[in-house]
């Protein structure tokens, strides 16, 4: 199996790297401080290659706190503010796009 | 109801146990993710979009109040208040915290409930008819033979690394509720020309990426046979089936590729050398484990009784749900009664806490305590007397799951999809609502007849849309989502597989599920 630090990283815009926390399977991502939030508009914005791949690499040197981080697509506002890149991460960050049961809509 | 005994209860326990100290290890670092995943998996828990995801086992679709009281306190105490039963019987929980799981699993294991074989390359949940032991056109209660069978395979050391997961289905009725043609193993009792009662034994059915209907390699096994020919069927998968190639490891497509008769040939040399040996069934092993069935002691009633007749008299709506939603019973004056978990606007299969502690009250008053859960997501009451018809109505009515749409187009099968599941390139749940809300007429929709709408959210099919009347799957296209539609499927006696009906569409622009 190929690590994924050997995998091929194709960055055609914005990315984080995003992953699981391992207590309680929450969605995370790797802050600009090195640590890790379940806040979106903390994280590491990479724009390169190079730099996706060192942001991966120190996620992936914290196995104790996270489960299968990999680097994800993002979009920058005009303010730069960060929003997820696509339906998948969108929902990984928001919750899903309806309503619980026993609630209202997300 | 099946009553364990001591020898189910301490195995469940033990395995809490272990993995409360694998949780520890893990959570220590101790152990590696690569090292915990498949201990977690054998325990029935996922890694999903946004947390974990504990699946628990529902043997046969057969629950007792206190089991489904107990499903409402893990939803309350260490989930988000609700639980999604799946097309298999079973249960999920998607909002399960990893350091919490071990007390779940330990809450859940007083009830005799439990997460192994729901997950990993091993023999899962055994299914069968939700009707089992109450149908009128049923032989004899097919979860006697589930039974046999979960004991036989739980933690059965030869098939716990099989090249992958493998289901096997169950009925006894001449009518198939059980989907049994689309599992890898399906098991039909029959009658034989000399009056005997045995099993038709069909292999190789299965969806997902390949879909195939099974095909029959035993017209008729004698019933004492049951144990060792379905050892022979998994040992001939075991040493056949490929582990090269993940998508090509299920007895789908061994059986595809030999062909079902060499497949039958070698499954038949590999029996023919233990049928006779320790797994032949003898009268005293079945009836120990029938014996463990408690079965109701029936008052005596009759059909039709009065307060019924003045009830569907007198009240429209009862007698829409009545006429949609209860079903005739073997037993003179009582009533098989279906809970639809679909209502209008809401996401298939979930119930609330409230609604599971309700459900195990009302069973209690009006069901013997006993709920069954069957694949179309649905709840069913299996004991109910027809004169606390009305009287039950009401109270499922308050607690929204008495909408009158069993088996209509509004009773969309459909699997949790991207709005939880990592594997899912679509969404299932908001086009589900979409239709049920296109559909709320129900004037409408019963003018449509039975209609099953199925939707997968990805080529996995857990929503088994390849035998949907109207099959939905989910893809992905350039990072958007697309369905494909097919129609003509169905699950029964007659299974077939749906006929694509065109190119995918768009979720945001088709003419959508509205005008579907």
């Amino acid at each position: 199996m190929t690590s994924p630090l050997q995998q091929k990283l194709k960055i055609t815009g914005p990315v984080v790297v995003t992953a699981n926390r391992l207590r309680d399977g929450a969605v995370i991502y790797r802050a600009t401080d090195g640590r890790w939030t379940t806040d979106l508009a903390s994280a590491s914005v990479a724009t390169s290659e190079p730099a996706a791949r060192e942001l991966l690499a120190a996620a992936l040197a914290d196995r104790l706190k996270v489960v299968d981080p990999y680097v994800a697509p993002v979009r920058l506002t005009d303010e730069q503010h960060v929003l997820p890149g696509n339906l998948r991460e969108q929902i990984r960050s928001r919750g899903p796009t309806v309503a619980l049961p026993g609630e209202n809509a997300i | 109801m099946y009553v364990y005994d001591d020898f189910d209860r301490t195995l469940v326990a033990e395995r809490v146990r272990e993995f409360r100290d694998q949780v520890d290890r893990r959570l220590s670092g101790e152990l590696t993710e690569d090292e915990f995943k498949p201990l977690r998996l054998m325990n029935g828990v996922y890694l999903q979009l946004h947390a974990y995801m504990l699946r628990i086992a529902i043997p046969y679709g057969t629950l007792s109040s206190e089991q489904l009281r107990t499903l409402a306190h893990v939803a309350r105490r260490y989930d988000k208040n609700y639980g999604h039963f799946t097309t298999r019987q079973n249960i999920q929980f998607n909002w399960i915290k990893l350091e919490e799981l071990p007390d779940a699993m330990a809450d859940l294991a007083r009830a005799g409930l439990h997460g192994m074989q729901t997950s990993g390359n091993c023999v899962r949940n055994i299914t069968t008819d939700q009707w089992a032991g109450v149908a009128p056109d049923e032989i004899e209660d097919a979860r006697i033979w589930a039974e046999l069978l979960r004991q036989h395979l739980t933690l059965h050391p030869e098939f716990s690394f099989l090249p992958r997961k493998f289901k096997i289905a169950l009925t006894a009725s001449a009518h198939d509720r059980a989907a049994v043609k689309v599992h890898d193993i399906g098991l039909r009792m029959h009658t034989n020309g000399a009056g005997e009662t045995g099993f038709e034994v069909m292999v190789g059915g299965g969806l997902g990426r390949t879909p195939f209907i099974a095909k029959t390699i035993k017209p008729f096994l004698p019933k004492r046979d049951l144990l060792s020919y379905v050892e022979a069927i998994l040992r001939t998968y075991n040493q056949y089936g490929r582990r090269d190639n993940i998508y090509k490891a299920r007895i789908k497509i061994l059986v595809h590729e030999l062909g079902a008769e060499k497949f039958a040939r070698e499954v038949e040399e590999e029996w023919q050398s233990i049928k006779d040996g320790a797994l032949a069934l003898d009268a005293s092993a079945v009836n120990d484990i029938a014996a463990r069935f408690r079965y109701p002691d029936y008052d005596e009633l009759l059909d039709g009784p009065p307060e019924l007749g003045k009830a569907l008299a007198e009240d429209k709506r009862f007698r829409a749900w009545v006429d949609n939603s209860v079903a005739n019973h073997k037993v003179a004056g009582r009533a098989i009664v279906t809970l639809s978990l679909k209502p209008v606007g809401g996401p298939p299969g979930d119930a609330t806490a409230e609604q599971m502690d309700a459900i195990a009250d009302l069973a209690d008053r009006y069901s013997y305590g006993e709920i069954r859960v069957g694949h179309e997501q649905n709840l069913v009451l299996p004991h109910v007397a027809q004169r606390d018809l009305p009287a039950l109505w009401r109270a499922l009515d308050a607690i929204g799951v008495a909408t009158p749409n069993v088996s209509l187009i509004s009773d969309i099968i459909a699997c949790p999809g991207l709005d939880y599941c990592s594997l899912a390139n679509a969404r299932s749940i908001p086009v589900a609502e979409e239709i049920t809300r296109r559909f709320k007429d129900l004037d409408l929709a019963r003018s449509l007849g039975r209609l099953h709408i199925n939707i997968s959210g990805c080529i996995n099919a857990c929503g088994h849309h390849h035998v949907g009347h109207i099959g939905i799957l989910g893809v992905e296209k350039n990072g958007e989502e697309y369905y494909q539609v097919t129609i003509g499927g169905r699950a029964g006696e007659d299974a077939e597989l749906g006929k694509l009906l065109g190119p995918a569409v768009p979720y945001a622009t088709s003419p959508t599920w509205s005008r579907i």
